[in-house]
C-alpha cells in the first residue's frame, strides 16, 4: 500500500530524513517509535505534503502511485489521513461544516456523488457515538475551546467520517487520560482494523500499543529506520530506552 | 472622570500592520480573478450632456418631472457643493476626479412599463440573470410559486425599472417606490424627511448627490406595521463614464419593522466610474430598520486599472424611544470605498448596530466603518467589523463612538478584527472615542491575524484544495457578521467572498 524508499527530506537547510525506507501492506498496523527530533513528525508531514518539507531524493508511492508530486488534498482524496499531534483551530467554522466540505471535496475528486446533509449527519452521529463524542461538540467551531483530549478524540471522529485507507497518527495518544486512551484505541480498531486498510502509529509510549496492537514496530533515529521488530520491540524500548536498543 | 467610568480601550491608537505571511501567498496576489460581472449590455441609453452645471441639475429635475421645490433644493445643494472641497482625511489615495468629464444621467431608452416584470426589456432581465441575483429573487423574477417573497426595486443606471409586489405591499400600507415616483406621489412625506438625517452640506459627496441624484428608493412603513417581506434593490452602473447617484430614504413609523437589502454590481470598464449615494433611515418610537448591503461593484483589474469610486453617505436616525437601526454590510467591490453607515441614537434606549465585512484584494482601497452618536439616555450600540486584506490592497476601519453630555448610561461594544493574506497588503484600525458623560461604558477590542500555514495544511489534508481552504477560513472569520444577513443573502455573500479571493493564494 505505502512504499517509501530511501527518502531524504529537508526542512529549511536542515536534512531531517536521511534515507528512510518503509513498506506497509494492507491489513497491517505499524508503529514508529523514536527519540525526540528523530524525524517522526517530519515523516508524517512529508507524506501529507506539507509546504516547507522538501524531498531531495527517494520515493514514496501509495497503491503504486507516486504521491510526492501531489497536492495535499489530492493525497487526502486517495485515502491518506493524517492525525495531527497538535490539531488546529479554525474559528467560525463548525466541525460539521468543515468535515462535510472536506468529505464532499474528496468525493468529488474520486468522481463520487456528494453526500446530502441528511446522509452526512447520520454518518457523523454514528462516528461520534463510536468515539463517545457529544454531537454538540461537532456543532462547535473546529477545535476552538477543545481540551487537549477532546482535540485528539475529534481527530478520530474526523478519521471515522473521512474513512481513509491509510491513517498516519502522530502522537494521537499524547494528552489523553486512561479512559480516553481506551476510547481512542478502540475507535482506531473499529475504524481502521480492516483487511483493506492500514495504520501507521507514531508514538512514544507502549500504552497506546496495548490498545492497538501493532504487527511491526520500527525505531526511527537520526532520520532513518534503525531497527524493526514485532510488538515485543516496543516493550524492550519501554524497559531499556532508545539508546540501548537502537545503538 | 469618576470611578464609574469603565473604559476599556485596548487599542485606541492606530494600528498599522503590514502582513508577514509567506512569500508564496504574496506572489499570488498578482493573479486576480476575472470579474464575474464584467460585461456590458447593449441597451440604448439616453444621456444628459456631459459635464456638471446648473443646467445639468435642471435637466435631471425636468426629466423626473419634479415639483419646483425639489428643483430649488437641488440647485441649492449644487451651489453648496461648488463651495466645498473633496475630503482628504481618509487613508485613501484618491486620483483627481474630473467632475466635468462625466455623465450625470443615463436612462435606458426603451423605457419599460413600470408595473409588470413581463414588460421589462428582456435584455435587462438577462442582465439580472448574469448578475447572479440571489436565488430568492430569481424565483420571484421567474414567478415561482411559493418562493419566499422579496420585493425588488431594480435601479438600472439611473432609472428605477420595476418594483415587484407593489400591490401586496400596498395592502399592508407599505409604500415602496422609486424616489422619483415618491417625490411626485407623496411629496409631503418625502419633503418631511429628505435631507433631515444627512443634511445637504454634510459632506462633499452628499452635497453632490443632493444636486444630481437620479433615482433611488423610498420606503415608508406605517405605524404598527411589520413589512410582510424583505425589500430589495439592485443598483447597476452600465453606461461608460456615468456616475450613479442614488438616493434612498426609509422611514419606519412607530412600532414598524422593515428589513431592506441592497445589492450592487457594475460591469467591467477601463474608466473609473463614480458612485456617490446617500441613504437616510428614520426610525420612530419602537420601530426597527434592518439594512443589509452586499456590494460588489467592479473593483478594477489586477493592476489597479478601472473600478468604481464608491463614496457613500449612509446614516440612520433613531429618533424615537426604543428604536433600533441595524446596518450589515459585505463590501467586496469598488476600487475605492469611502463609507461609514452610522446611527444617530437620539431616542431613549435606542439601539444602533453595525456589522461589517470589508474585503480588499489587488489594488483596492477601503476606508470604512461607522459612527455611533449617542444622544439618548440608555442608548446602546454594537460594532463588529471584519476586515480582510489581500494582494496590494489597503483596508482601514475608521469608527467614531460619541457620547453626548446628556446621555446617561450609554453602552458601546466595538470589535475590530483584521485578517491578512500575503505580506503586501495593509490593515489599519482607527477608532475615535469621545465620551462626555461619565456613566458611559465603552469597550473596544481589536485583533490582527493572518491565515496560518497550520490552518491551511490542516484543511488541505482533510481534502480541501487551496482556494476552498482559504474560502472556508475567511468565511469562518466573517461568520459573526454573515449570520446577521437574511439567510439567502448570506449564502450569496459567502460565495462572493470566495470569488473575490480567487487567485489571492497559490
Amino acid at each position: 500500500m505505502l512504499k517509501i524508499e530511501n527518502l531524504h527530506a529537508t526542512v529549511g537547510d536542515t536534512e531531517i530524513l536521511k534515507g528512510l525506507s518503509l513498506e506497509i501492506n494492507v491489513g497491517e498496523v505499524h508503529a514508529i517509535m523514536g527519540p525526540n527530533g528523530a524525524g517522526k513528525s517530519t515523516l508524517a508531514y512529508v507524506l501529507g505534503g506539507r509546504d516547507g518539507y522538501e524531498v531531495t531524493s527517494g520515493s514514496a508511492t501509495f497503491n503504486g502511485q507516486d504521491i510526492l508530486d501531489m497536492d495535499p488534498h489530492e493525497r487526502a482524496a486517495l485515502g491518506l489521513f493524517l492525525g495531527f499531534q497538535y490539531p488546529v483551530e479554525i474559528p467560525g467554522v463548525s466541525n460539521l461544516q468543515f468535515l462535510r466540505e472536506s468529505l464532499n471535496s474528496q468525493r468529488k475528486s474520486r468522481d463520487e456523488e456528494p453526500l446530502s446533509g441528511g446522509e452526512f449527519i447520520k454518518l457523523a452521529k454514528e462516528k461520534a457515538a463510536l468515539l463517545k463524542m457529544d454531537m454538540e461538540m461537532l456543532k462547535r467551531a473546529v477545535n476552538v475551546g477543545f481540551s487537549g483530549g477532546e482535540k485528539k478524540r475529534n481527530e478520530m471522529v474526523q478519521m471515522g467520517i473521512l474513512n481513509p485507507e491509510l491513517a498516519i497518527l502522530d502522537e494521537t495518544d499524547s494528552g489523553l487520560d486512561i479512559d480516553a486512551l481506551r476510547t481512542v484505541g478502540s475507535g482506531i480498531n473499529a475504524i481502521m482494523r480492516d483487511e483493506k486498510k492500514a495504520v501507521l502509529l507514531i508514538t512514544h509510549y507502549q500504552r497506546l500499543l496495548d490498545e492497538v496492537q501493532p504487527d511491526y514496530v520500527h525505531v526511527l533515529a537520526k532520520g532513518r529506520i534503525v531497527k524493526t521488530g514485532g510488538p515485543e520491540l516496543a516493550l524492550q524500548l519501554e524497559e531499556q530506552g532508545y539508546e540501548a536498543v537502537a545503538a | 472622570m469618576t470611578d464609574n467610568i469603565k473604559t476599556e480601550i485596548r487599542d485606541a491608537k492606530e494600528i498599522d500592520e503590514r502582513a508577514e505571511m509567506n512569500a508564496e501567498a504574496q506572489a499570488a496576489a498578482d493573479k486576480a480573478s476575472a470579474y464575474e460581472h464584467g460585461w456590458s449590455s447593449d441597451i440604448e441609453q439616453e444621456f444628459a450632456e456631459k459635464g456638471l452645471n446648473e443646467d445639468t441639475v435642471r435637466f435631471i429635475s425636468a426629466k423626473k418631472e419634479e415639483p419646483e421645490w425639489m428643483l430649488e433644493w437641488r440647485l441649492k445643494a449644487f451651489r453648496i457643493w461648488q463651495e466645498m472641497e473633496s475630503p482628504d482625511w481618509a487613508k485613501l489615495d484618491i486620483p483627481m476626479i474630473d467632475y466635468q468629464d462625466a455623465y450625470y444621467y443615463a436612462e435606458p431608452k426603451k423605457k419599460p412599463e413600470l408595473d409588470s416584470l413581463d414588460d421589462v426589456d428582456p435584455e435587462i432581465l438577462r442582465v439580472y440573470e448574469k448578475l447572479g441575483i440571489p436565488i430568492a429573487e430569481q424565483e420571484v423574477l421567474a414567478g415561482v410559486k411559493g418562493a419566499r417573497k422579496v420585493a425588488v426595486d431594480a435601479v438600472f443606471d439611473s432609472v428605477s425599472v420595476a418594483t415587484t409586489f407593489r400591490e401586496e405591499l400596498e395592502a399592508a400600507g407599505v409604500i415602496f417606490r422609486s424616489i422619483s415616483e415618491a417625490i411626485r406621489e407623496y411629496p409631503d412625506l418625502v419633503r418631511k424627511y429628505l435631507g433631515k438625517v444627512v443634511p445637504v452640506k454634510d459632506n462633499y459627496f452628499a452635497a453632490l448627490n443632493c444636486a444630481v441624484f437620479s433615482d433611488g428608493t423610498f420606503v415608508y412603513v406605517p405605524e404598527g406595521v411589520r413589512c410582510p417581506m424583505e425589500l430589495s434593490t439592485y443598483f447597476r452602473i452600465n453606461a461608460e463614464n456615468t456616475g450613479q447617484f442614488e438616493r434612498t430614504l426609509i422611514v419606519a413609523d412607530k412600532g414598524a419593522y422593515v428589513s431592506y437589502l441592497e445589492g450592487c454590481t457594475a460591469p467591467q470598464r477601463d474608466e473609473n466610474q463614480l458612485h456617490a449615494a446617500v441613504v437616510e433611515l428614520v426610525a420612530l418610537d419602537d420601530a426597527e430598520i434592518k439594512y443589509s448591503t452586499v456590494q460588489n461593484w467592479y473593483p478594477g483589474d489586477e493592476n489597479g486599472k478601472g473600478g468604481i469610486y464608491n463614496f457613500v453617505t449612509k446614516r440612520g436616525l433613531c429618533q424615537g424611544k426604543n428604536s433600533k437601526i441595524s446596518w450589515t454590510q459585505v463590501e467586496t467591490g469598488s476600487a475605492i470605498t469611502w463609507k461609514y453607515p452610522s446611527c444617530v441614537l437620539n431616542g431613549e434606549n435606542s439601539v444602533g448596530e453595525f456589522y461589517s465585512v470589508a474585503l480588499t484584494n489587488n489594488y483596492q482601497q477601503a476606508d470604512t466603518g461607522t459612527k455611533m452618536i449617542h444622544n439618548g439616555k440608555g442608548s446602546r450600540s454594537t460594532i463588529i467589523s471584519k476586515g480582510i486584506s489581500a494582494g496590494k490592497s489597503d483596508n482601514t476601519y475608521r469608527g467614531l463612538v460619541r457620547v453626548g453630555p446628556a446621555a446617561e448610561n450609554v453602552r458601546n461594544f466595538t470589535q475590530c478584527d483584521s485578517l491578512l493574506l500575503g505580506d503586501t497588503c495593509g490593515a489599519h484600525t482607527v477608532p475615535y472615542i469621545e465620551v462626555k458623560n461619565p456613566t458611559a461604558q465603552i469597550e473596544h477590542e481589536a485583533t490582527t491575524s493572518k491565515i496560518s500555514d497550520d490552518q491551511m495544511f490542516y484543511a488541505q489534508q482533510r481534502g480541501l484544495d487551496e482556494e476552498e481552504a482559504v474560502s472556508l477560513i475567511v468565511n469562518g472569520f466573517a461568520k459573526e457578521v454573515l449570520k446577521e444577513l437574511p439567510m439567502e443573502f448570506a449564502v450569496e455573500a459567502q460565495k462572493l467572498l470566495a470569488i473575490s479571493l480567487e487567485g489571492s493564494v497559490g
